[in-house]
């Protein structure tokens, strides 16, 4: 096993969860294709959660039973959703007007890397032969009140994916709040990275090892829920 | 579009099709000279990668919401407008800033189209729409954005068969419709092999 690659802390399903556990009543959310889609089954049952998909919709519900899906009702991965009572559709231009316009509470977002300073890259691997495809990962970094990532802590190879400056192409500058790995939960803050949280049986000296930037202790009365 | 034999088309759609179907069918058909998209690497995408890689298609790759507003502008009448979306990454290169109350902002150009082609659910002989969950998409705009907007829709009515509170895209915006009372779903095609022709 590389030095950085890491198979202890929370498994994805308790990533997710961990991510839900912030997620406040009544909230507007819209989650990336792939991992962030995971959170969705883990909010409390107390809290609703708003689900907005980029293609056009509102009100998202879970994957319908099977061979009940309708091809015309899917979410941005294309995937088989239902919809939920009090659900609306909308064309591109007023889903992006949501996205952009501060309208979305939070967006969870997966990462190839994030620096100290909360720029994220998650769109193109930079490779020369890749397909570029960023869909709408710029406009909700731009425009959703609150950013988080969930992401494994370091790449498949072992390199830190939390790191000084990022070296692949940018998706935005500035604009993760939060990440959740499986590691720890760790904050954005003008001062750099701040540990949040740390999974268990995991040190504040694992982290540090695995994260390519300066971590900051934990602050003595963190709120472990989000602002 | 393949058995009419238009080439050296440029596509405006959020990506470039599924399988060898549809927008696919048309790309592999060496009909489309460039895309506009923001996301062209979709699961099942194999035909657009190919063309890409060897330089037979060019990409002009936008980012989703912006795809959105440079249509919705096109159908507007506003050439140009700032967005906060890509800024200080690859796809703002070279475009120019501008600073909104200490924010940058990139100025991006209107997209129009000579053809709209539209799925909705339902028709009147006016060219009032109503779609279909999700499959509204990017409907509404491009038909506002399209010299020449056509509508396959699963029934058409005659004026008054749809409430005009629930109109979705005024007739004004669409030139023809077309009733196609059974439409076939790419992800069904996509999942059977189909191929066209």
């Amino acid at each position: 096993m590389m030095p950085g690659a890491t198979n202890f802390g929370w498994t994805r399903e308790q990533m997710a969860e961990r991510v839900a556990v912030d997620i406040l009543d009544g909230s507007y959310v819209n989650l990336g294709i792939g991992l962030p889609e995971l959170v969705a089954g883990f909010i409390p049952k107390d809290r609703t959660v708003i689900y907005h998909t980029e293609n056009g919709m509102i009100g998202m519900g879970g994957s319908p039973g099977q061979g009940e899906g309708d091809p015309e009702l899917i979410n941005a991965g294309k995937r088989p959703v239902t919809e939920l009572p009090g659900a609306a559709y909308f064309h591109h231009a007023d889903s992006f007007a949501m996205i952009r316009g501060g309208h979305i509470d939070l967006s969870v977002l997966g990462a190839l890397q994030v620096a100290c300073n909360g720029d994220l890259a998650n769109w193109s691997t930079g490779e020369p032969d890749a397909i570029p495809a960023v869909g709408g990962a710029m406009d909700l970094c731009a425009g959703v009140k609150r950013v988080c990532v969930i992401t494994t802590h370091c790449t498949k190879s072992g390199e830190p994916k939390l790191v000084d400056a990022c070296t692949l192409p940018l998706t935005g500058l500035g604009v993760v709040d939060r990440i959740y790995t499986e590691l720890a939960v760790i904050d954005v803050t003008p001062e750099g990275f701040r540990l949040v949280e740390l999974a268990p049986g995991v040190t504040f000296d694992d982290v540090r090892q695995r994260t390519g930037a300066p971590l900051l202790q934990k602050l003595e009365h963190a709120e472990r829920i989000a602002p | 579009m393949i058995d009419q034999g238009a080439s050296d088309l440029t596509l405006v759609s959020n990506n470039c099709g599924s399988g060898e179907i549809g927008l696919a069918a048309l790309l592999k058909a060496g009909r489309v000279r460039k895309v506009i998209c923001s996301f062209p690497r979709t699961a099942n995408s194999t035909v657009f990668p190919e063309l890409y890689r060897s330089g037979k298609c060019e990409l002009e790759l936008t980012p989703q919401g912006t795809l959105a507003e440079r249509i919705r502008a096109g159908g507007a009448g506003i050439p140009a407008f700032y967005t906060p979306s890509a800024v200080g990454t690859p796809l703002g290169e070279g475009k120019e800033t501008r600073s909104f109350d200490g924010r940058d902002y990139l100025l991006e150009h209107a997209l129009r189209a000579d053809f709209a082609l539209i799925k909705g659910r339902a028709a009147d002989t006016h060219g009032n729409v109503v779609y279909h969950k999700t499959a509204r998409n990017f409907g509404p705009i491009m038909a506002m954005a399209a010299d020449v907007a056509i509508v396959q829709a699963r029934s058409v009515l005659a004026p008054g068969g749809i409430d005009p509170e629930a109109v979705v895209t005024p007739g004004i915006f669409v030139e023809r419709v077309v009733q196609v009372a059974e439409p076939a779903h790419e992800s069904e095609l996509v999942a059977a092999g189909a191929t066209y022709p």
